[in-house]
């Protein structure tokens, strides 16, 4: 199967490494990946900040990007939401492309949602050398809530070689990113991160795993701050390692 | 009320700072919203009986003429009388010339949070009139000259200790410690003031309107005794209030009891039609139903904002929120707090001066998740962010401050085009080579020194993912 990688602008220019391992993974799966090179950002920032005008370029290029795509797949519950749960209501005053929304949105799959609900996979190609891993993982909200997706990571997660989950308390809570949020308020942003790096270190999981980089940007950015153990480590990164 | 909307983050860094209030708000995740997850898993169908409550509040929302003419109708024939409020003022001119005209002189009052719309029991005292609050958490907030921290648990953010000296003070006495002899202290002063009363005035959970039946859910049996005690019983209620028929009552107070508290059944539910009739050996003189729009026919005027009215007040998006258990409820600086009140409040009173109620969310969608009618509340946040930044009905003009203006459209000049996001990428890793140690960014200036108070900041990637795609992963 063809799939196209939006690899998202956050881990295009702060964590290449995350795409690296979902092209990785998904070749592992057999998935025939390409990187179409006019892309770059759903378009989120502005659309959450109320800049709905700016936000429309962006979401016009993302269409013209991945219009011809097999199918799309985003290393981010954010950028996926993005594109299915909020185009829909950015063009909902314009009929021509909301059609052309809900053909791209139909198509459209965040990394863990493509391997377990498109590809059929739920359990992954086992690795001898993977390296043992004790991990907790965090709900992204836009992942939970805007498009459902809840089962599917941990099923993954669960089944990786080396791998073993130990679930933390409110791993369904927000970890107060929300985008401009964090830097608008800074510090009710920061106090959500504080709740969440507790829940992280109760667990004593030596990594905490989530499907967005811009979660783990935070939570793991909070974890160093206060010298924590615990690192970051996107699903895309575990799953690449246990299947290796 | 006063109008607090504009010293948000003022209110939200106090609350963060009281280990009191931060302790109390974790209690609402713990109890209250594991127990309406519980609650909701118990009960069978529940999840369709959510979609079935939001079809009949969206129903009554797009009739909601027709349904209050019915309403009024029906309460009249019972004996009350109806009185159509347009803002809080004239609500409150109606109750205060009724207690003039009947001499009342003591008012007790059941939770209502449209009388602290109203700004009431301020009003009543100006009149000479003393009003009493007899919800035990009201009362107490009362005393302290508070406005309710939650929705359904107005002194939520009091601890024991201060719930003590608050009450010894107040009613003189020994200082008690224990829950039991404090609501016994508070119960034996507020009895007294039952038997006194000449006017008892509640809210209403809900009106039926083919019955003109008002329903009260408490669980402290106060509103039944405001209802049945004094002579005249007047009930002000927002006009969103009201349900077509008593056959939706089973739904609805499944629904919101479990919402609000994770409980099956309150310990009281109180059905009210009319005052006393002629052989009734109880009940007021008098009934009146106050309905008040008070800026609630902007929402409804607006289809963005609607669904707001579907909200049946029981608390379960505050609990369900992380940022109102961080800022707490008088953050918020009007009636209503958390996720219902960022968007409620803005509408009922200024958005432009309550740009952070929108705005002071992360979007996570806890609040729609636990909403028994489902309300889309970050929709309607977005909505209003969008109208804030952009122009819209409730802003009128745009108000986006400079800064944000400018800084959008250079981020989108910078991501708007592949090749101008390769040459910002280059030129943020020459600006970031001072400032970096580690692969990390530990103190940014303003304005993203906030979120180095709290974390580091990854550096930009020396290559980019779309240049090790060009260099060599394309052909892996």
């Amino acid at each position: 199967m063809k799939a196209s990688l939006f690899v998202t602008c956050v881990v295009d220019q702060f964590y290449p490494e995350i795409g690296e391992s979902t092209v990785r993974v998904l070749r592992r799966l057999g998935v025939d990946v390409d990187f179409p090179a006019g892309q770059t950002c759903c378009g989120q920032p502005a659309f959450n900040s109320g800049f709905r005008s700016d936000a429309k370029p962006l979401a016009r290029r993302f269409l013209d990007t991945f219009e011809d795509a097999e199918a799309v797949v985003v290393p981010s519950g954010s950028c996926t939401a993005m594109v299915r749960a909020f185009y829909p209501e950015l063009f909902h005053d314009d009929p021509a492309l909301a059609a052309r929304v809900d053909a791209v949105a139909g198509k459209t799959f965040e990394l863990t949602e493509f391997i377990v609900d498109v590809l059929g996979v739920t359990q992954l190609p086992k690795s001898s050398g993977a390296p043992k891993r004790s991990v907790t993982y965090h709900e992204g909200c836009h992942l939970r809530r805007e498009i459902g997706v809840t089962t599917q990571p941990r099923a993954l997660i669960e089944t990786a070689s080396g791998v073993e989950l130990v679930e933390m308390e409110q791993a369904e809570v927000c970890c107060g990113f929300g985008g401009t949020f964090a830097v608008k308020y800074a510090d009710i942003s920061g106090a959500m991160l504080a709740d969440k790096v507790r829940s992280v270190e109760a667990t004593g999981a030596d990594a905490v795993v989530s499907c967005d980089s811009t979660c783990l940007m935070q939570i793991g950015g909070g974890l160093e701050k206060q010298g924590m153990a615990a690192r970051p480590l996107h699903v895309a990164q575990l799953l690449d390692e246990a299947t290796a | 009320m006063d109008l607090k909307t504009r010293a948000f983050r003022k209110g939200a860094a106090t609350a963060i700072a009281d280990p009191v209030v931060q302790r109390n708000m974790q209690g609402l995740y713990d109890n209250f919203h594991k127990g309406r997850e519980r609650a909701g898993d118990a009960t069978p169908g529940w999840e369709g009986l959510r979609d079935r409550a939001r079809a009949v509040k969206a129903h009554t929302v797009e009739h909601l003429d027709h349904y209050l003419d019915m309403a009024a109708s029906n309460v009249e024939k019972a004996g009350g009388k109806v009185f159509f409020a347009e803002d809080a003022a004239s609500a409150t001119r109606y109750v205060l010339d009724l207690a003039e005209a009947r001499g009342v002189r003591t008012v007790i009052k059941s939770k209502s949070m449209i009388s602290e719309e109203m700004g009431l029991n301020g009003h009543l005292e100006r009149a000479g009139i003393e009003p009493v609050e007899t919800d035990l958490g009201e009362y107490l907030i009362q005393l302290r000259g508070e406005t309710p921290y939650h929705i359904i648990a107005p002194a939520v953010h009091l601890s024991q200790d201060q719930v003590s000296d608050l009450l010894q003070e107040e009613l003189g006495g020994p200082r008690y410690e224990h829950a039991e002899e404090l609501t016994a202290a508070a119960r034996a002063e507020l009895r007294g003031k039952f038997i006194e009363a000449d006017m008892g005035i509640t809210g209403a959970n809900f009106l039926v309107a083919e019955t003109g039946t008002l329903v009260l859910v408490t669980n402290e049996g106060n509103g039944r005794m405001c209802t049945s005690m004094p002579r005249v019983h007047v009930a002000i209620m927002g006009m969103e209030k009201v349900v077509p028929s008593i056959e939706d009552m089973g739904m609805f107070l499944r629904l919101l009891i479990r919402s609000a508290t994770g409980q099956r059944l309150s310990s009281y539910v109180t059905m009210v039609n009319g005052p006393r009739r002629g052989d009734d050996v109880d009940g007021p003189e008098e009934f009146h139903l106050v309905i008040v729009d008070n800026g609630r026919s902007k929402m409804l005027a607006d289809p963005e904002m609607r669904e707001a009215l579907y909200c049946i007040r029981c608390g379960a998006c505050l609990n369900a929120c992380p940022v109102y258990r961080k800022v707490g409820g008088h953050s918020y600086g009007w009636v209503y707090s958390g996720p219902i009140g960022a968007v409620v409040s803005p509408i009922l009173t200024n958005l432009p001066d309550a740009k952070d109620l929108p705005n002071a969310s992360s979007l996570c969608g806890a609040c729609r998740e636990a909403c028994p009618v489902r309300i889309d509340i970050p929709r309607m946040l977005l909505h209003l962010r969008s109208d804030l930044a952009e122009g819209g009905r409730h802003s009128g003009a745009r108000r986006a401050s400079p800064v944000e203006w400018l800084m959008m459209k250079a981020w989108r000049l910078t991501v708007g085009r592949p090749s101008m996001l390769r040459l910002a990428s280059r030129l943020g890793r020459a600006v970031q080579k001072p400032l970096a140690k580690d692969g990390r960014l530990r103190s940014l200036p303003p304005p993203l020194s906030g979120w180095t108070r709290h974390r580091t900041f990854p550096t930009i990637a020396s290559r980019s993912f779309r240049e090790r795609w060009e260099e060599g992963v394309r052909d892996e």
